[in-house]
């Protein structure tokens, strides 16, 4: 065989492979999303948003789990958005000179991708330990740790996106530099910063390990943040590790309401930045 | 005609109407100052946040872990011990778990995601492009525990009746790789923890790969094309190299990932502290060790082992992303700012 | 407050800004070497001069837009109304009030049509919601805008064509009364009709504004301006009266640059 037929062999061997690759990973986006619908849709109840997580044996619902993981996402999101957008600004806006700017970077894509868990056994060690019990609260510190990152990265991102000519005609009229970020800039990447807070609320609402030793679970209903507090992540964890099959059948369920949030969330951030950003 | 004139009075003359008299006054300046000043030390103080917050966290897992520390010494990384009855506990079997699944993970995963980024950027159609992708990226979006319970009660039992006994008596019959598949079909075990982690990271090194093999100069790759070469040729001789450093950086990100993952291994890793050379028995990880263990650890040294799991975990996590981003910047800047 | 007389009119002109042995530097690259020029009150200067000469930095000195940049410094003297604006007690916020700039690429800002003129106005003074609508409506009268967008001043800058947002620039840069109207290529990325509107403003504006404009289109200096400078690798290579700088340069080189035997 000469040269030229064996490079053209390989050319078409190395593409269909690449497409094997394609179809490979569908397969199993394919198989998860479907096992997942079976099992959970079936479990798709009313019962779900109005009854507590049941004793094994008995029927149930999540509500004090939904309450639960509604609450503290809202209350990590509250206490890591802020955080986050201060230092996105401080990085985009303030950054180019001195060193605090490159080593926050650093350690903030760090965060990003350390792992989960190890943020939970810091939230416990700092402060579960010190106050002597689990709680909301305690669960919603783990989650705004994993916001703040999260925050940072798409903040900075879309304050460099927005172009110096635009800043430069803030500056032009005399605005001092606080408000020529603060009314111009950041309103310029109004759209991006608030994709960024949506995808960080997505990706916290899937998370479990963090939430083990922080806010650890309870049977009960509590609207009490001092208290340990159920939410959907470790409740689904303790009950498919159970050997009970109403059990399972709740967790499959809960784990369905879990990704159709997340799912919506990410659709949603894409489709709304994509139709609210001015183009310069 | 005078030679001295003064500007205001000839506009207050010539347009009476467009001279407000409009005085910046020394107040509101000092005042514009002010909140600059304010404004900078209050974003430079939550900057500064996060750096407290990962001393925090290096801090805070260094005194709960001292009592380990103090008690085991580094015999911890070598004993596979793992009691808490007699307080005899080890790091070894879950470290070499981290490592191995996450080797696993990645001998699977780069090929499949240079494989799903070459179909995305050079195969496929300009209309199923979008779809595609956001299918690899919902991939990434699903929760991990979804992975875990899935991987558990129904790839498992698969895994178990299908697949195994066909690798046990292909690779298992070879001499030496064989005694990495010994051991009955369970379906659980390192091996599968290792495939469901690759699952998880395809569409992290995948995107990251789609992404950067995208803003490849359609200038470099037609000169190639132009002496006659094939699409694999261009890809492998041309956009690869160019994309290395992305690539790169892909992988360490994936590597990352499937290094700190938590539920989804701990659902099929099979929680035995156990040390095999056979990929097919249970295992344990650093993550999984923790998320099984530790609500129910009795006794301060069990907990204190526990947390210097955690912080070996940290360590090598950081360790693996300190030196991904290093590298990305030393390459960047050896090549002028590619990519 | 000097008053150079340049040439016997009734009226004497003053020298609203002088630029005295200017040096410019981009970190280690010189790109204004000793620029000496005055430029005229209530009159229309013009800088020219092919791709990287220096003009649109020579016109960013006399607003100080380079501070925001670290590595880019200037040397020398730059007075207006006879204060050194390059002194570093200087107010760089006071500055920009009294000389305004509008920018090569149309930039509004994202909000609407009124808040953008309304922006520069609310930093230094307090008017009535009443005031503040003459003022825009003045604004936007000055800039030839008005008929165009006086029934939707609500809808976002962002919503206006290229020569139309420009236009708002130009009247968000007058809407603050500044003494000076620094335009870098005002016009170069817009079409035809557009720019011809632009230039009609000029003429139009320089009854109460000083304005130096930056331009790559000689034809556009030629019919704007009152004086030429003609720039040159960071140099002054000529300055003088448009009309004897185009018909009867000095410098051989302007000469060439002029017919377009160079540049």
């Amino acid at each position: 065989m000469d040269l030229y037929t064996r490079r053209l062999l390989i050319n078409r061997f190395n593409l269909i492979v690449s497409l094997l690759t394609m179809l490979f990973g569908l397969f199993w986006l394919g198989w998860i999303l479907f096992t997942l619908f079976k099992a959970g849709f079936g479990g798709l109840s009313a019962k779900l948003f109005l009854e507590m997580t049941p004793p094994p044996g008995s029927d149930g619902g999540l509500l004090n789990a939904i309450m639960g993981s509604l609450l503290m996402g809202a209350a990590g999101t509250l206490l890591g958005t802020p955080v986050g957008i201060m230092a996105g600004i401080y990085l985009a806006e303030f950054g180019s000179r001195g060193w605090l700017a490159p080593v926050t970077r650093f350690i903030s894509d760090i965060l990003l991708s350390a792992p989960s868990i190890v943020v939970g056994l810091f939230i416990y060690e700092a402060y579960v330990v010190r106050v002597g019990h689990f709680s909301g609260w305690a669960g919603a510190f783990a989650l705004a740790l994993i916001v703040v990152p999260v925050v940072i990265r798409t903040t900075e991102n879309m304050l460099r996106l927005v172009p110096d000519s635009l800043r430069e005609a803030a500056a032009a009229l005399g605005a001092p530099q606080w408000k020529v970020i603060v009314l111009v800039t950041v309103r310029a990447a109004k759209a991006g910063i608030i994709t960024g807070i949506l995808l960080a609320i997505a990706r916290i609402s899937g998370e479990t390990a963090p939430l083990l030793f922080t806010s650890l679970n309870n049977q009960f209903w509590t609207s009490n943040m001092n208290a340990p507090m159920a939410n959907l992540p470790v409740v689904i964890f303790q009950f498919a590790m159970s050997p009970y099959e109403d059990w399972h059948k709740l967790a499959w369920a809960g784990a369905l309401l879990i990704t159709l949030s997340v799912l919506a969330l990410n659709v949603f951030a894409r489709v709304f930045f994509r139709n609210r950003t001015a183009t310069y | 005609m005078s030679a001295v004139v003064n500007p205001l009075q000839r506009r207050a003359q010539a347009d009476p109407a467009a001279l407000m008299s409009r005085t910046i006054s020394d107040a509101s300046l000092r005042k514009h100052y002010r909140l600059d000043q304010l404004f900078r030390h209050a974003t430079r103080f939550f900057a500064c946040l996060v750096l407290a917050l990962l001393a925090g966290i290096l801090i805070s897992l260094l005194v709960g872990s001292l009592s380990s520390i103090r008690t085991f010494g580094f015999g911890f990384f070598a004993s596979a011990e793992w009691n808490p009855v007699t307080e005899q506990f080890g790091a070894l079997v879950p470290i070499v778990g981290t490592l191995t699944t996450s080797a696993i993970a990645l001998l699977i995963g780069i090929p499949v995601s240079f494989g799903i980024a070459l179909f995305l950027t050079e195969l496929s159609p300009k209309w199923l492009r979008r779809p595609l992708g956001t299918a690899v990226e919902l991939l990434a979006a699903i929760p991990s525990i979804i992975y875990g319970m899935w991987g558990l009660f129904v790839f498992a039992p698969v895994f178990a009746t299908h697949v195994q006994p066909i690798i046990k008596s292909t690779l298992g019959s070879i001499p030496v790789i064989g005694t990495l598949f010994k051991g009955p079909p369970m379906g659980i075990g390192v091996l599968t923890a290792g495939i469901i982690l690759a699952i998880m990271v395809i569409p992290f090194i995948a995107s990251v790969m789609r992404d950067v093999f995208e803003i490849v100069p359609a200038v470099l790759k037609e000169s190639a094309y132009a002496l006659g070469s094939t699409t694999w040729e261009v890809v492998w001789h041309v956009v690869l190299p160019y994309t290395k450093v992305g690539v790169v950086g892909g992988i360490m990100l994936g590597l990352g990932r499937a290094l700190g993952e938590t539920m989804a291994v701990t659902f099929v890793i099979g929680n035995a502290h156990r040390l095999s050379a056979s990929l097919m028995e249970p295992g344990n990880s650093i993550a999984s060790a923790l998320a099984n263990e530790f609500t129910e650890a009795v006794g301060d040294l069990y907990l204190s082992a526990l947390i210097e799991l955690g912080l070996v975990l940290f360590f090598i996590t950081f360790v693996v992303l300190a030196l991904s981003k290093l590298l990305l910047l030393r390459l960047a800047r050896r090549e002028g700012r590619m990519t | 407050m000097n008053a150079a007389v340049l040439q016997p009119v009734e009226q004497a002109l003053t020298q609203k800004i002088q630029v005295k042995n200017l040096n410019f530097y981009y970190g280690k690259f010189q790109a204004l070497k000793s620029i000496n020029l005055d430029i005229t009150e209530r009159k229309v200067t013009a800088f020219i001069g092919p791709s990287g000469c220096g003009k649109s930095t020579l016109l960013r000195t006399f607003n100080r837009m380079y501070a925001l940049y670290p590595n880019q410094e200037a040397q020398g003297e730059i007075l207006l109304d006879g204060e050194n604006i390059l002194d570093p007690s200087q107010d760089l916020n006071r500055l920009r009030a009294k000389v305004g700039m509008v920018f090569q690429k149309p930039t509004p800002f994202p909000m609407s049509i009124h808040d953008n003129i309304a922006f520069g106005v609310r930093l230094y003074e307090s008017l009535s919601p009443r005031e503040m609508e003459e003022r825009v409506e003045w604004a936007l009268r000055k800039a030839a805008l008005w008929e165009e967008v006086k029934d939707k001043l609500k809808q976002s800058g962002t919503s206006l064509s290229g020569g139309q947002q420009q236009r708002l620039c130009i009247a968000r840069g007058i809407a603050v009364k500044p003494e000076v109207l620094l335009l870098d290529e005002p016009a170069s990325a817009l079409d035809p009709i557009s720019t011809g509107r632009i230039e009609e403003l000029v003429h139009e504006l320089k009854n109460d504004y000083t304005i130096v404009i930056v331009t790559h289109n000689m034809q556009q200096a030629a019919r704007v301006s009152d004086y030429t400078a003609y720039m040159y690798l960071g140099e002054m290579v000529e300055f003088g009266v448009t009309d004897e700088v185009f018909i009867k340069p000095k410098k051989k080189e302007t000469e060439d640059y002029i017919t377009g035997r160079f540049g």
